[in-house]
This record gives C-alpha cells, sequence and structure tokens, in this order.
C-alpha cells in the first residue's frame, strides 16, 4: 500500500500539505492509494483508445460476449467494494463515534468573516449563550449570557491553541450563514450550520502553526476568513491555559 | 437566413414597404413557430449567447485569480463580492443554460423527432412556450447583473441563509430574487420540455420503432427527461420556499435567532438550511446526469457509426442508461457528507454513489470494445465521442474518490471537485454537443460539412488545452486549495504557506484557460466559412443507419401534410457488413421476404 513515505521524492507529484493529525496517515493512505487506482486505470484506458486511433487492421468482434461483458465489470466491483469497505472503516472510526470523555472541549463559532474559540474554563462547562448578545466589538462575539455562571469563566479567543496528544471535542456553531470550518494540515472539514450544532473530533500530533479556513461559500469576505491553530507540546498548552483562565478571570470574555 | 433581396432598378416607396413588411414577416413567422427545428434553433441561440458570456465570466475570474489587482476594463478592479457574483453567474449559465439546454432541449428538438422517424413533437405549441420561457429565464438572469449591488453572491447552490436574507451581503438582495425569478422560470420551462419530450418518445415512434431499436441517443434523452420531470419539480418548489422565507417571514430553511449583519431575523418558526441543501441536491445531482446522459447516448451511436459495428452490449447500455438514471436520484446526500448530515446517512449515500461507478463502468468498456480493432474513420465527430470518453475516464474515475466519505474530508470543496466536475460534466457535455454539431451539421445545413480539416485543429485543441487546464486543478485541491477564494494572497501566514504553493498552478490554469477559450474561434470560422460555401454532400455522408438520415426527412416543408410518405424502421441501429463496407440503415425495407427481427 503506498504512502507518502514509500513514494520516491520526484513520483510524489500529488503535492498533500503535512500530515499532523493522529487519523491524517490512514486518510492519506486511502487517499493516495484511490489516485494511483485512478492513475494507473485512466493509462490503461487511453492505451487502448489510442490503439483504437491507431490501429489498421479490423477484426471480428461479437456483439454480446458475455465474458467480456460481465468478467471486467465484476472486477471493476470487486475493486470499487474493497475502496468502498476501506473507506468506510475509516469514516465510521472517525464519525460514528463521539469523543472520549476526556477529551478537551472546545467551542468554534463561525460568523461573517471569522472564527472564534471557547474554552469552558475551570468549571468545565460552557455558560449559555443568546444570538442577540454576540457583539464581536462589546467583546462578547460569542454572545455569553452573563446571567449563566457558567459562563464567568469562560475563554473565548480569535485563535484556536490545542495540546499536541491529547483528544479535541469541537462544539461547531454558526451563528449567521453556513460556514465550513476546515484545517487541511489536519485533514479536518465540517460545516457550521446555524441552528445546529456539529461535534467533530481528532487528535493532533505535530506541535506547529496551521491554518484554519472556511471552506463553504459565506459572502464577500469569506476568501479572508481564516484562523490560526497552534498546537503546543501538552506541557506548554497547560501553561498557556492557565495563563488564560487567570486573563479572564480579570477581564472576562475579552477575545485575544 | 433571407436571401439577400435583390434591388431590380427603384422600387416605389411601395415596393419598398412590400419587400420590408415581407421580411419582418418572415422572421415574425420564424419567431412565433411551433415548427420543432426552430424551436431546437432557438434552444441554440440561447445556449450559444451563455456560453459566450459565461465563458468571458470565466474568464475574469481567472485573470483575477492569477493577478488581483487587476482593472477590468470600463469597470475597475474586481471586488471580492463581484468575484462571487462572477462565479455565480459562471455556475448559473453554464449549467442551466448551456449543459441542460442544449444537449436535452437543443439537439432534442432538432434531432429526436426525425431519429424516432416522427414528423413532429407531440405539444408542438407547449414546446415554443417553454423555449420562449427559457429565453425569458436567460433576460431576467442576466438582468442581476445591472441592478444595485449586482448579482448574486452565493453560488449557483445559493445556500441559505446567505442567498435568504438581503443581509448576508451584496447581490443577496434584489439580484438573488432575481436569481430565484429565473430559475423558476426555467425550472417550468424545462418540465414542460421534459413533458413534451417524453410524450413524443412513447407515442410517436414510427412503425417498427420497437423499444429495442430505438438508438441510445433516444434512451439518454429518455432518461434525461425523466429525471427533468422529478428534478425540476423539486427545484422549483425549493425556489418558492427560499422566497417565502425571503419576503414572507417563513423559516423553511431559517433555524429560530439566526443573527446576520448584528440584526436577529425576525422570522417565526425554526426551519433548517440543511433542508434547503436536500432539495437542491436532490435537484443537483440528476441535473449533472441530465447535461451528461444525452451526450452519452449519442458518443455509443457516434462510435458504432464510425466504427461501422453494432454498439457492443446494445442491450446492456439501455439498461445501463435507465440504471444511471435511477441511482442519479439516489445519491444526492454525497454533496453534504461534511455539511451536517449524519454519519450514517453518508455511508448510505456514499454506497449508492460507488455504485453509479458500476454502469458507468460498463459504458467505458462498451465504447472501448466497440471502437477497439475496428480500423474506425476518424472523422471530427468521431474525434469528439473518442474524445468524451477520454474526458469521461479522467473525471469521473475521480467520482468513486469523492464518494468516499472520509476523503471528503480533504477534498469536499476544494479544487479537486472543480477539476472532477469541470472534465466530467462541462468539457464531457461541450466534446458531446461539439460531436452532435460536427455530425449532425449535413442535416441543420442543407447537405453542407463542416471542415475536416479545421475540424481536427479544433479538436486536438480543445482536448489538450482542456486536460492543461483542469487537469492541474487536481493537483491544485490536493495541495488544500479551497473553491471560491476571490484571492490567495494577503491571508494569514499558515495559509499563505499552504495556499502559496498553488499560485504556479493557478497561473498555469488562466493562461490555459484563456486559450481554451480562444481555441474555440476556430469552430466559429469553420461555421461561418462552412455556411457560406456553397458545397454540398451527399444525402448520408457519414453512411449512417439511423432513421434522421433517411433521404429527404430533412427536406420536407416544414408545414404538416397528409401527402408525405410514411417512415417505417425494419431493424435496429448500425447493421453494418462484417468488413463495415456496406450497412443496412433503420429506414431500408429488407432485402426480399421479411427477414428475420432487426435486434
Amino acid at each position: 500500500m503506498p504512502s507518502t513515505q514509500a513514494i520516491p521524492a520526484a513520483l510524489r507529484f500529488w503535492h498533500l500539505p503535512v500530515d499532523a493529525a493522529k487519523h491524517g496517515h490512514a486518510l492519506d493512505a486511502q487517499l493516495l492509494l484511490n489516485l494511483w487506482i485512478a492513475l494507473a486505470l485512466v493509462a490503461l484506458a487511453h492505451v487502448l483508445l489510442f490503439g483504437t486511433l491507431a490501429s489498421r487492421r479490423r477484426t471480428h468482434r461479437p456483439v454480446h460476449k458475455f465474458t467480456l461483458e460481465y468478467l471486467p465489470l465484476a472486477a471493476f466491483a470487486a475493486l470499487f467494494i474493497f475502496l468502498s469497505v476501506r473507506a468506510h472503516s475509516l469514516w465510521a472510526m472517525q464519525r460514528y463515534v463521539g469523543a472520549a470523555p476526556d477529551a478537551l472541549q472546545v467551542e468554534v463559532t463561525g460568523m461573517q468573516f471569522a472564527w472564534y474559540f471557547r474554552y469552558p474554563g475551570a468549571d468545565e462547562t460552557f455558560g449559555r449563550t443568546q444570538p442577540q448578545l454576540v457583539s464581536p466589538a462589546e467583546g462578547n462575539p460569542v454572545g455569553i449570557d452573563p446571567n449563566d455562571t457558567h459562563g464567568k469563566d469562560d475563554i473565548v479567543r480569535s485563535q484556536l491553541v490545542l495540546p499536541a496528544g491529547r483528544e479535541v471535542d469541537l462544539t461547531l456553531r454558526a451563528i449567521d450563514v453556513i460556514h465550513g470550518f476546515s484545517v487541511p494540515e489536519m485533514r479536518l472539514k465540517q460545516n457550521a450550520v446555524p441552528g445546529q450544532t456539529q461535534h467533530l473530533h481528532f487528535t493532533p500530533q505535530t506541535p506547529g502553526d496551521y491554518a484554519i479556513l472556511c471552506t463553504q461559500v459565506c459572502g464577500l469576505g469569506h476568501y479572508r476568513m481564516q484562523a490560526l491553530l497552534r498546537v503546543l507540546p501538552a506541557a506548554q498548552f497547560d501553561a498557556w491555559l492557565h495563563q488564560q483562565e487567570q486573563q479572564a478571570a480579570q477581564q472576562p470574555g475579552d477575545p485575544q | 437566413m433571407s436571401a439577400p433581396s435583390q434591388n431590380l432598378g427603384a422600387p416605389s416607396s411601395r415596393g419598398f414597404i412590400a419587400l420590408k413588411w415581407a421580411r419582418i414577416g418572415k422572421v415574425a413567422r420564424a419567431i412565433v413557430s411551433t415548427h420543432h427545428r426552430n424551436i431546437g434553433f432557438g434552444y441554440l441561440t440561447i445556449s450559444t449567447i451563455a456560453v459566450i458570456l459565461g465563458t468571458l465570466l470565466s474568464w475574469a475570474m481567472r485573470v483575477h485569480l492569477s493577478w488581483p489587482d487587476w482593472q477590468l476594463p470600463l469597470h475597475g478592479p474586481i471586488l471580492p463580492e463581484e468575484y462571487l457574483a462572477l462565479v455565480t453567474m459562471h455556475g448559473t449559465l453554464m449549467l442551466f443554460f448551456v449543459l441542460t439546454v442544449a444537449p436535452q432541449s437543443g439537439f432534442g428538438n432538432l434531432i429526436l423527432p426525425a431519429q424516432l422517424g416522427a414528423r413532429r413533437m407531440a405539444f408542438p405549441r407547449l414546446n415554443a412556450i417553454a423555449m420562449w420561457t427559457t429565453a425569458g429565464a436567460l433576460v431576467v438572469l442576466l438582468v442581476a447583473f445591472f441592478v444595485p449591488q449586482g448579482a448574486p453572491i452565493s453560488g449557483w447552490t445559493a445556500y441559505p441563509p446567505l442567498s435568504a436574507s438581503a443581509l448576508a451581503g451584496p447581490g443577496e438582495g434584489l439580484g438573488q430574487d432575481l436569481w430565484l425569478f429565473s430559475l423558476a422560470l426555467f425550472c417550468i420551462g424545462g418540465t414542460i420540455s421534459a413533458v413534451n419530450l417524453l410524450t413524443t418518445i412513447v407515442k410517436l415512434r414510427c412503425d417498427g420503432m420497437t423499444w429495442p431499436r430505438v438508438p441510445l441517443t433516444v434512451w439518454g434523452w429518455l432518461t434525461a427527461a425523466l429525471l427533468s420531470v422529478m428534478a425540476f419539480s423539486v427545484l422549483l418548489a425549493a425556489l418558492l420556499l427560499l422566497f417565502c422565507d425571503r419576503h414572507l417571514g417563513s423559516s423553511f430553511f431559517l433555524p429560530r435567532g439566526d443573527f446576520i449583519n448584528s440584526v436577529l431575523l425576525p422570522h417565526r418558526g425554526s426551519g433548517s438550511p440543511l433542508l434547503w441543501l436536500h432539495l437542491f441536491w436532490f435537484f443537483g445531482h440528476p441535473e449533472v446526469y441530465i447535461a451528461i446522459l444525452p451526450g452519452m447516448g449519442l458518443t455509443s451511436m457516434v462510435i458504432g457509426n464510425f466504427a461501422h459495428r453494432r454498439v457492443f452490449a446494445y442491450r446492456l447500455m439501455i439498461v445501463t442508461t435507465l440504471l444511471i438514471g435511477f441511482l442519479g436520484i439516489l445519491v444526492w446526500g454525497h454533496h453534504m457528507f461534511v455539511a451536517g448530515m449524519n454519519p450514517f446517512a453518508g455511508t448510505a449515500f456514499a454506497a449508492a454513489s460507488m455504485a453509479i461507478a458500476i454502469p458507468a463502468t460498463a459504458k467505458v468498456l462498451s465504447w472501448i470494445a466497440t471502437a477497439w480493432r475496428s480500423r474506425p474513420s476518424l472523422t471530427t465527430p468521431m474525434l469528439f465521442a473518442l474524445g468524451f470518453v477520454s474526458l469521461f475516464i479522467a473525471g469521473g474515475l475521480t467520482g468513486p474518490i469523492l464518494a468516499q466519505p472520509i476523503l471528503d474530508e480533504y477534498l469536499h470543496n476544494t479544487f479537486f471537485v472543480v477539476a472532477h466536475f469541470h472534465l466530467i460534466m462541462a468539457m464531457a457535455g461541450i466534446f458531446g454537443l461539439y460531436c452532435a454539431t460536427y455530425y449532425w451539421f449535413p442535416l441543420l445545413a442543407h447537405g453542407r460539412i463542416l471542415s475536416e480539416r479545421l475540424g481536427k485543429w479544433h479538436f486536438w485543441l480543445t482536448l489538450i488545452l482542456a486536460y492543461t487546464t483542469f487537469l492541474p486543478m487536481y493537483l491544485g485541491g490536493l495541495a488544500g486549495e479551497p473553491r471560491h477564494y476571490s484571492r490567495l494572497t494577503g491571508l494569514n501566514a499558515p495559509a499563505q504557506a499552504l495556499l502559496g504553493s498553488t499560485q504556479m498552478i493557478q497561473l498555469h490554469i488562466t493562461g490555459a484557460g484563456i486559450a481554451l477559450g480562444l481555441a474555440q474561434l476556430l469552430f466559429f470560422i469553420n461555421l461561418i466559412l462552412t455556411l457560406r460555401s456553397p458545397r454540398r454532400a451527399g444525402p448520408n455522408p457519414w453512411f449512417a443507419t439511423t432513421m434522421e438520415w433517411a433521404p429527404h426527412t430533412f427536406d420536407e416543408p416544414t408545414e404538416p401534410s397528409k401527402d408525405l410518405p410514411a417512415l417505417a424502421t425494419f431493424r435496429g441501429p448500425c447493421h453494418y457488413s462484417e468488413d463495415g463496407a456496406s450497412f443496412l440503415p433503420q429506414w431500408e425495407p429488407p432485402p426480399q421476404q421479411p427477414a428475420s427481427e432487426g435486434e
């Protein structure tokens, strides 16, 4: 089975970005396997097509021939079933089950044209939100209700900081229109839809800075709706979170 | 085209007026005509206008993407919202007014009755109404460019809430309303046209045109018409619901508490944007089969014609056409794997989508088996049919990749998808249309044949440039580049690092795309030169076997008459001798006593 590592650099003309999430390797392997199969079939079909153009001899060919009609078809069916089953097992692993109970909880909110990330704070519970309270200018971009005590210690930031090696459970929300939450280097994509919440869980592995893009056209600023994902080693992340919690205790709800 | 009037001496002013009236009368008669051939040309005119405009819009998009500060002449720089308006209008024009109208309604009207051995369509007046409704739809759509704030920015898929409120951005006011109105008209016209087509196929086949003898082109039109009736009715309903959400305070597609541009929408009830996605794609996926099925049918028949052979596995080809249509209405969810749909539903839609690969593969196998070692005549229509097969494979084989939900997690809404549908739907669709034009031109232009020399140049240049333009989009998508980005510069640092690598690819695509458009001038030059030339070919220049090539069919007067001979079919299409040198067309009576069944 081909993988990014197994293929010599010269042949790696499908350039995929770095793969920094735990599930990324299996996804890439499935993708590359598919790409090589497709390339091989395209090449084979074109050899036959050019053979047709070049052939100067005419041979007999029956109008029906069971083996010629159905045997290749059976082989293709087997191939497609094989690929489907492999893809399904990966999909099920990621989507059929939720995050582990001890996964880090972060809420992601999309609005024209920014992403906001909310950490539940020391009480490990997100405070209630109200759409009419949403006001980035007044320091309440996700609309935290001041009457809910759970919201007092919530930390809202404009970049997503995560620890390496720990599972994260993202809760996706959208305030206004549909946005697409996508982190190519984490092989993640999920729309945030107004009126419903989506969960997306994954484990970032390699520390570094990654791009968060909007991948669902959401208005004139769609192209600039990006944010930063910073993956830190676990110890650094704990220090960062601690610092944020202290800051939040002083000035609640001020996004940075 | 009226013959140039001759000025004989100095006619009186009364003579001038009479001449003028005669000419106006002729144009007026063609306009109000209910003859299917005039209507077919009407549809092709609509498509030609749309394809030229759509191409110009795509050029503006390409140039802007490569040089974001470029000033559009007479306009100035292209703003981000204007870029999205270009995307929306390009998609809407090409998908609806080119890829749906031209193969299905255009060539459907021009060729379908003759191919069935019929002299008319079932409902001539409805047919004319449908064409004029479609023309009206095009006008309404284009008006959207000229209203305050311009054309809509929500893409051809118009996902709410973006498309549901004028607060969501420029173009979402009157522009989006015009878009809705235009498509509603289009749905009405499309449904009427499809009903007419279906009735014609079922009721007006000539004597002896049994179902197994019906050409595969007709099977393609039939399946596309069945899909049209279902898909366009659902889209029409969805458009009306969206209109209600926009103007009557309903909330089919709007959740409670939607907060756009610092305004809480005052809608009652709580709906879901996902409902729109379901309704839209229930239409949208069959739509792409409506665009491509007639081309698939034509490709089969043209390959059989020029390979001088029966189409390999003819019955299987009929079954797979119907099967592709049937599965086509069960797979809409594969556009929604990461849109917020239940992941179990994702698996079900993935399985149905993968299943389509099997009838599609059967078609490719038949095309190759029919042409293989046949020593085909490599005429321009045959080349375009083989080009269709090539593009169908190069675009189609990424279909099963995108049908795997886990891979959509990476590829959804990237340029990989753009490459996929431009190759399989847009380019294969256009190759189908060129194949139809080159192939049937003698029937439509009083026996003239388009220049083969120019045609071959046109074919090879178009094929090479189509691949040069759209294949690199796969690579851009694999590198992570999203669609609908009006510029790739000035992004945050990691995004710039990620997408910067695709800038060279994008530059290359821009150049190739412009060249691809320019290469089409060869076709228009060919068209003009051929139409001006007096040279005529014989009655059946391709040695074709299907009914539309029966002698005199196309020279008959357009007025219905009882004196015309009855048409009859005696066998299935593509009866060629073993060496391919002689053939028996469908209209030729059997040599002696009634021979064995054709099929």
